[in-house]
């Protein structure tokens, strides 16, 4: 009798922890995109205000139609991941709400109105707000986007750093909101997750661009003089291309390859003080990113052998950096860092080597707790974590040394690549988190070491998932969830590309010469349409 | 008993009835895009009555989702795990519905237009329908067990209190909407939306208030009743309103038949936030089910500060957006083709990036 139950559990256990991976990573496709792109959007508006000049306009009205096209996605995949605590997770809400609740109904109350109200002013606004409150919008918008993830990291820093709280009937309560929403986690998780934003952004920026610079010499508009030059032309037949045109992807790719230089330069920092406190606070996840066996000083660049084996024993490093981890986590070279098979006996000492026999456990429940997180995953996630994103910047910084006469080589394969690009920041962001929630693994709550006895919060993954959900729910949702995000990021792929592809014009009707219009571009009604509508759905 | 749980429940039926105000009436237009509206032009006009504000509104349902785990973790995990089917759906039909309220002028196509006023409309009130079969469940009561897990199947929530909750947000979605476009347009719309209002209300509130009654028989303080009695006056007045042709009145009316319904309901269900049905000492209350009052008090003074400042900006934004549509007013749809030179577009070689493009310009004068 409790074997069935007990196996059913188990199983659902297994589903919900890949649906939350699933959607959240999914989620987190558009939510840099969206806090990135914002901010650079409301840098290009101010740069008109202040500038006059139409390029900023019209990068304005571009880059804010595809910024849009993605932020609607990650409004409607965010929704998903309100609900899923309480739908999948409910023993982990019951045990982390007086503490995890709050930052998430904060981000609502706080960030989230904001963003989602000034950005529908911001996109119904354009004349009919005075210009400077129409500006101010968006940068409110931008301004919710950004601390609504500050709440959000607040939430998961918790659970990888519980702080402020004190244990009462077995459940950890909120005793200190300060600690809370000053977890030295959570403030460096923010500085790195919006340089990994920014630097999405910036990729974004230079791909495209590169495209409609080489789009442009490729159709022949753009011609360079012997020096390498560029003399901007401009079509009469092609939509948009006039020689302000030119001046737009020129800018955007510049800007674009600037910020994803800085940004990347801002998450090794930020990345490097998160691991100082990851060596600190969650050991274990650090040495299973290096899979680091034996204790030692050295950085891996390449270990061979089977990194799923649970005693690590085969596990060689071949290529190692000497004294680079030691300076990872603690600025010198020589201090010795636990490697697994040192630090399994201490966690065992701490939190147990077995799972409490309890049927919340399901069939997992009194068997040995397996405290290394799965090492394949947490070794490349860290690799490609970091790998994904200087390569970005490195990128980057070619980008604009070629640049610098003007315009793009003509080389289809460079075009290629610059678009094919964009995909690394998004490839390291993604990498990030999984390493990171992995890494964390078994616990969903892992403990904070500086806690001690009855003081100490954890819990178990094992223990977290909705003990009345069975697997057949899970593997409904899962299957559903999947399979319409799957439809939908090939929508908005499709989207995205159209509206890149029609460059300019595709934001601003009005400057497609090749159709004559009397009205100049607007539609019947003349003034009494920028009175009521400046913009329609 | 506690101070601080008790406003705790007043705020966060605060903020449903803030959601069902809010979203009710772009929930009802959205399911009256496929009902109710003929032709494109009238289809845009409905959708951009709602077009700067809906996403605002929905995050309302946000607000309540997260201030139930942060004041109350035990109702919050009790009830979306007990309906977690349920839930899904709501999910899926508001993830197509917001896609598609950005994407459907986005490419100019019947096909493509279609697909997502289909998307909109079911989307509208399928998440209708399950918001008000979740409420109705919460007051009414689930299968729980002494943890606050639902016993039985995935469909043990199932009772007829899940449809009656149902039909009555969509039925005032319904007719709250036709309020609404009353209000917010103008022509031909206007006056059929007026017409539907004032032939359909009686049916179309019905189910929340059998649904007050039944919550109030149950365990209804005398307020419950008199907060009753106020709902079915501001109806009538609405009505009235609405047939001497005083949309504002009609609307606002209608907003207070809401307000005194909603509270009814939560005032007759109080102190219990979530019955079980299986034994009434498992019952989740305000007292069992609710956060430390350290996180409480932490929670009230935030909400002191944010709720005012969010009444307030969405006020604003309303005021902004305060002007009549009509069919008149929209722009033209605006499509335009890849910029492409002419041979480039021909001979292009790899299939991927010319085919992107073709489909979706055919018909583009048209």
């Amino acid at each position: 009798m409790y074997f069935v139950d007990e196996g059913k559990i188990v199983e659902a256990l297994d589903i919900a922890r890949w649906q939350f991976g699933i959607v959240t990573v999914y989620h987190f496709l558009m939510v840099p995109l969206t806090i990135g792109l914002g901010t650079l959007v409301a840098i290009l508006q101010t740069r008109w205000h202040r500038t006059g000049n139409e390029a900023y306009l019209r990068m304005t009205k571009f880059w804010g139609k595809l910024f849009l096209i993605n932020f609607i996605m990650g409004v409607a995949t965010g929704i998903v991941q309100e609900f899923q605590f309480g739908m999948a997770w409910s023993e982990y809400s019951r045990f982390v709400g007086d503490v995890f609740g709050a930052p998430l109904a904060m981000e609502a109350l706080l960030a989230f109105f904001v963003e989602s109200t000034f950005l529908g002013l911001w996109i119904f606004g354009w004349k009919k707000l005075p210009a400077k409150v129409h500006l101010a919008c968006l940068w409110i918008a931008v301004a919710g986007s950004i601390v609504s993830a500050y709440f959000i990291l607040v939430a998961n820093s918790w659970m990888q750093h519980p702080v402020g709280v004190e244990m009462l009937d077995g459940r950890p309560v909120m005793v200190d909101a300060w600690a809370v929403f000053t977890n030295n986690t959570a403030l460096v998780a923010f500085f790195h997750t919006i340089t990994g934003a920014l630097a999405v952004a910036g990729g974004f920026l230079l791909g495209i661009s590169w495209y409609h610079l080489w789009r442009r010499r490729k159709d022949g508009i753009d011609t360079v003089d012997a020096t390498g030059r560029v003399i901007v032309g401009e079509s009469a037949t092609i939509p948009g291309r006039d020689k302000k045109d030119h001046s737009v992807w020129i800018k955007s790719l510049r800007f674009g390859a600037v910020v994803a230089m800085i940004a990347f330069a801002g998450s090794a920092i930020s990345g490097d003080l998160s691991g100082k406190l990851m060596f600190e606070q969650q050991p274990m996840k650090m040495a299973a990113a290096e899979a680091a066996c034996h204790d030692g000083t050295g950085f891996s660049i390449l270990s061979v052998g089977d990194l799923g084996a649970k005693d690590c024993s085969d596990v060689v490093a071949v290529m190692e950096v000497p004294g680079l981890l030691s300076f990872l986590a603690h600025n010198d070279f020589t201090t010795e860092i636990k490697g697994v098979n040192t630090l399994v006996p201490e966690y065992q000492a701490k939190y147990g080597k077995y799972l409490p026999n309890d049927p919340m456990y399901g069939s997992m429940a009194g068997t040995e707790i397996n405290y290394v997180p799965i090492m394949p995953v947490t070794y490349w996630g860290f690799r490609m974590m970091i790998g994904f994103g200087g390569v970005a910047a490195a990128a980057a910084a070619v980008a604009l040394w070629a640049t610098r006469k003007g315009t793009v080589p003509r080389s289809k394969g460079l075009m290629r690549l610059a678009l094919v690009g964009i995909l690394a920041p998004f490839g390291a962001n993604a990498a990030g988190w999984i390493f990171t929630e992995m890494g964390r693994q078994p616990f969903v709550v892992a403990p904070n070491p500086s806690m001690t006895g009855i003081d100490q919060v954890f819990m178990f993954t094992a223990s977290a998932v909705s003990p009345g959900v069975s697997a057949g729910e899970v593997i409904f949702s899962l299957v559903a969830l999947t399979s319409v995000y799957a439809v939908l990021l090939v929508v908005e792929v499709i989207l995205l590309t159209k509206y890149i592809r029609g460059g300019v014009v595709s934001a601003m009707p009005e400057l497609d010469q090749t159709k004559k219009t009397d009205d100049g571009g607007r539609g019947p009604g003349g003034e009494a349409d920028d009175d009521v509508l400046a913009f329609a759905y | 008993m506690d101070f601080l749980p008790t406003l705790w429940f007043i705020l966060i039926a605060v903020l449903w009835i803030g959601y069902l105000f809010l979203e009710g009436f772009d929930l009802g237009v959205g399911i009256l895009m496929k009902t109710f509206a003929r032709g494109e032009k009238e289809r845009r006009v409905l959708l951009n009555t709602v077009g700067p504000v809906w996403d605002g509104n929905e995050v309302w349902l946000l607000t309540a989702g997260g201030a139930t785990f942060a004041a109350f973790p035990f109702w919050y995990a009790s009830l979306f795990s007990a309906l977690y089917i349920p839930l899904v759906f709501v999910l899926l039909a508001l993830i197509f519905r917001a896609v598609a309220f950005e994407y459907r002028g986005k490419i100019h196509s019947d096909t493509w237009r279609t697909t997502w006023d289909w998307a909109i409309a079911v989307g509208s009130f399928i998440a209708a329908f399950g918001i008000g079969a979740m409420l109705a469940l919460t007051t009414t009561g689930l299968p729980l067990n002494a943890n606050g897990d639902r016993v039985g199947g995935p469909f043990a929530w199932f009772s007829w209190f899940a449809i009656l909750g149902g039909l009555a947000v969509v039925g005032f979605a319904l007719i709250h909407a036709a309020a609404f476009v009353a209000l917010k347009t103008d022509g031909d719309i206007r006056h059929r939306a007026r017409r539907l209002v004032g032939r359909w209300m009686p049916v179309g509130l019905a189910p929340m208030a059998v649904w007050a009654i039944a919550v109030a028989l149950q365990n209804g303080k005398w307020f419950s009743w008199l907060l009753i009695a106020l709902a079915v006056v501001a109806a009538c007045v609405s009505w009235a309103a609405n047939r001497a042709g005083r949309e504002g009145f009609s609307f606002l009316s209608m907003g207070v038949f809401l307000v005194a319904g909603a509270a009814a309901i939560f005032s007759a269900a109080y102190p219990v936030v979530l019955p079980s049905t299986l034994n009434p000492l498992w019952n989740l209350t305000v007292e069992n089910a609710s956060s430390s009052s350290y996180t409480l008090r932490l929670m009230s003074i935030v909400a002191a500060v944010g709720v005012p400042l969010v009444l307030a900006y969405q006020a604003w934004t309303y005021w902004i957006f305060r002007k009549r549509i009509s069919v008149a007013h929209l722009p033209e749809p605006h499509d335009f083709a890849a910029a492409v030179g002419h041979d480039g577009a021909k001979k292009a070689p790899e299939p991927a990036t010319a085919g992107a493009a073709g489909p979706a310009t055919p018909g583009g004068d048209s």
